[in-house]
């Protein structure tokens, strides 16, 4: 029932003593490899080779997406790229992605984090895994690819979409694990029952389901629809990619891999920690990572931390599902969106001021936006086609730069309502 | 400098021929098009002639008024998206095959038609349809060489 046994149960002090352990030597690795961080453990007055306890890693300051993608590309890498075997890339607030880089033993970490994962979901090496999950920079997909290979199941590296494919290959490969986004999950529900297919008749038992949140609510429906147990896992690129935490069979939570990561909640106004209990962002630093080492980072996503005995036997701190964020990001359709990228989009198009409002919808289960752009008399013609051009030229502009198409809709001037201060940029009418 | 004047008569005896079209964006909800005619009746603004293109999003609603300058400013002030462009108002024959004939001609010259629509009203014997074309002197011209008449903006407005 576990992976790596003597890490997963290891006593609350021994844990702590590798962790500080560990602590000391990224913070080393960063002072001697990264200048962003080493100014910033010199101006806290740390030397890495004083590090007592894990307290003193408070006094260095939160690391913000900003800080990566100031030093974009490779800026934070704590490798020389002959050590360095993968990159990924997740989009960032502007034009730029976030760039984050794997060495081999990177790479073999993350492959035994998700093979825990594997296992806390019961998962056996007779399993085979059918991976949803987009493949590419994102790291979704090569994620658990790599990981189902490490844990030895069957990987079917299908990808997301084409759905019609996904059921046939479901049905004559017989996956007995899903792993995929939960919306997509509920997708394939769907076209399965419309497809007249029984679900009883395929051999999926288990869903490994991430990168966006999802409620109790949407578990029920998954496992009643697709016949299975569905499990939660959590993860950013920032910091790993999937497996940065998972649920056990107790489903009370998600295991976070701490002989892996130091996780702690801090309030969202002061960015003080917060005891366990409480909820605040959720902000982790990585203990083993060689080329993209990470001190402090603020995922911006909320969450409260649970140190209690779990009945799995783990000893790891468990971290609640994530509810919702502190920055204005949303996760469509697994895609991190950013209404500032929306901006630069429409500032591109010569819109000197735009407004507009992103509308995320939930059909059936997949999400659906709409971007609400008022027209102007710059954009405005007396020609039909002018006007439907413009559309899809905005549509291809944001699918390029986002990765997800999107409906733009043209808006009446002055019909977006406006607030004092910031202007409203989201309507999010999704119930998950 | 004969040459040149000549060109300037021409020039303002082309631009007399264009009728200013008043070009609105219009959402597809209830109650826009109602808002647009309210704010001309108010001005004392009298609509010639009308048509919409929709989409299942939008429409544009374009207008030929007896004042587009004031129906500009008054449509801009209460808060709508207008423009304004240069159209021609051509006299079609009352007859089978009337616009068939001004097609003809303007297709001789490869002259694209955006769109066109009737008038709300007619003069004698002849129907008036408004033209939006990409090359709007090239059609004023080949029209008038073929003796098709052509109404003027101040003709149009007071119709």
């Amino acid at each position: 029932m576990y992976w790596q046994e003597e890490y997963e149960t290891m006593t609350r002090d021994k844990l702590e003593e590798l962790q500080l352990q560990r602590l000391q030597q990224t913070l080393q690795r960063v002072y001697d490899n990264v200048p962003f961080y080493r100014q910033s453990l010199d101006e806290a007055g740390i030397s890495p080779g004083d590090v007592k306890s894990l307290a003193d890693l408070q006094k260095m300051p939160i690391t913000v997406k900003k800080d990566l993608r100031d030093n974009y590309p490779f800026g934070l890498f704590a490798a020389p790229m002959e050590k360095v075997v993968r990159v990924h890339a997740s989009s960032g607030t502007t034009g730029k992605p976030i760039v984050v880089g794997y060495t081999k033993n990177d790479i073999n970490n993350w492959a035994d984090l998700v093979s825990r994962a594997i296992r806390m979901t019961g998962g056996t090496n007779k399993d085979i895994v059918q991976v949803g999950f987009g493949y590419g920079l994102f790291t979704g997909g090569l994620g658990l690819h790599f990981g189902t290979e490490h844990f030895g199941a069957t990987v079917v590296p299908i990808s997301g979409g084409n759905t019609a494919r996904q059921l046939m290959l479901m049905q004559d490969f017989g996956a007995t694990i899903l792993a995929c986004t939960p919306s997509y999950a509920l997708y394939l529900a769907e076209e399965i029952q419309n497809a007249g297919i029984d679900p009883q008749s395929l051999n999926l038992k288990i869903g490994i389901f991430g990168a966006e949140p999802w409620s109790e609510r949407m578990r029920d429906q998954l496992e009643s629809k697709l016949n299975i147990k569905a499990f939660d896992i959590y993860g950013l690129s920032e910091v790993l990619g999937p497996g940065v935490s998972a649920e056990c069979s107790e489903k009370k939570g998600l295991h976070i891999f701490e002989d892996h990561f130091i996780a702690e909640i801090v309030d969202p106004e002061t960015g003080k920690p917060l005891p366990y209990g409480q909820p605040g962002e959720l902000v982790i630093t990585s203990l083993t990572k060689e080329a993209f080492p990470i001190i402090r980072y603020n995922t911006r996503d909320i969450s409260v931390l649970n140190v209690e005995p779990c009945g799995c036997g783990r000893t790891h701190v468990r971290m609640q599902r994530v509810t919702g964020r502190t920055d204005d990001m949303l996760i469509i359709r697994g895609v991190n969106v950013f209404p500032s990228q929306i901006e630069s989009v429409l500032l591109e198009f010569g819109d000197a001021e735009p407004h507009y409002l992103l509308v995320v919808d939930r059909k059936g289960s997949l999400d659906n936006l709409e971007i609400w752009v008022e027209l102007n008399e710059r954009f405005f013609s007396d020609k039909v086609r002018a006007l439907e051009d413009l559309e899809n030229k905005m549509r291809a502009r944001i699918l390029s730069v986002l990765g997800i198409s999107a409906r733009i809709k043209f808006v009446e001037p002055r019909t977006i309502p406006r607030s004092e201060g910031k202007a409203k940029r989201v309507v999010d009418k999704r119930e998950i | 400098m004969r040459t040149s004047k000549t060109i300037e008569g021409l020039v303002e005896g082309e631009n007399r021929m264009k009728v200013k079209q008043i070009s609105v964006f219009l959402e597809n909800k209830s109650g826009r098009l109602a808002q647009v005619t309210q704010v001309l009746g108010q001005q004392n603004i009298n609509i010639r002639a009308l048509s919409i293109a929709d989409t299942t999003d939008f429409g544009i609603l374009r207008l030929i008024v007896n004042d587009p300058d004031s129906a500009y400013q008054a449509l801009k002030e209460a808060g709508f998206t207008v423009s304004t462009t240069d159209v021609i108002a051509v006299e079609v024959g009352d007859e089978p095959g009337g616009l068939a004939r001004v097609l003809e001609l303007l297709q001789q010259k490869s002259i694209n038609i955006e769109y066109l629509y009737a008038f709300l009203q007619k003069a004698a014997n002849a129907a008036l349809v408004v033209f939006r074309v990409e090359q709007i002197d090239e059609a004023i011209d080949v029209l008038q060489k073929n003796n098709v008449n052509i109404l003027g903006g101040n003709q149009v407005y007071t119709l």
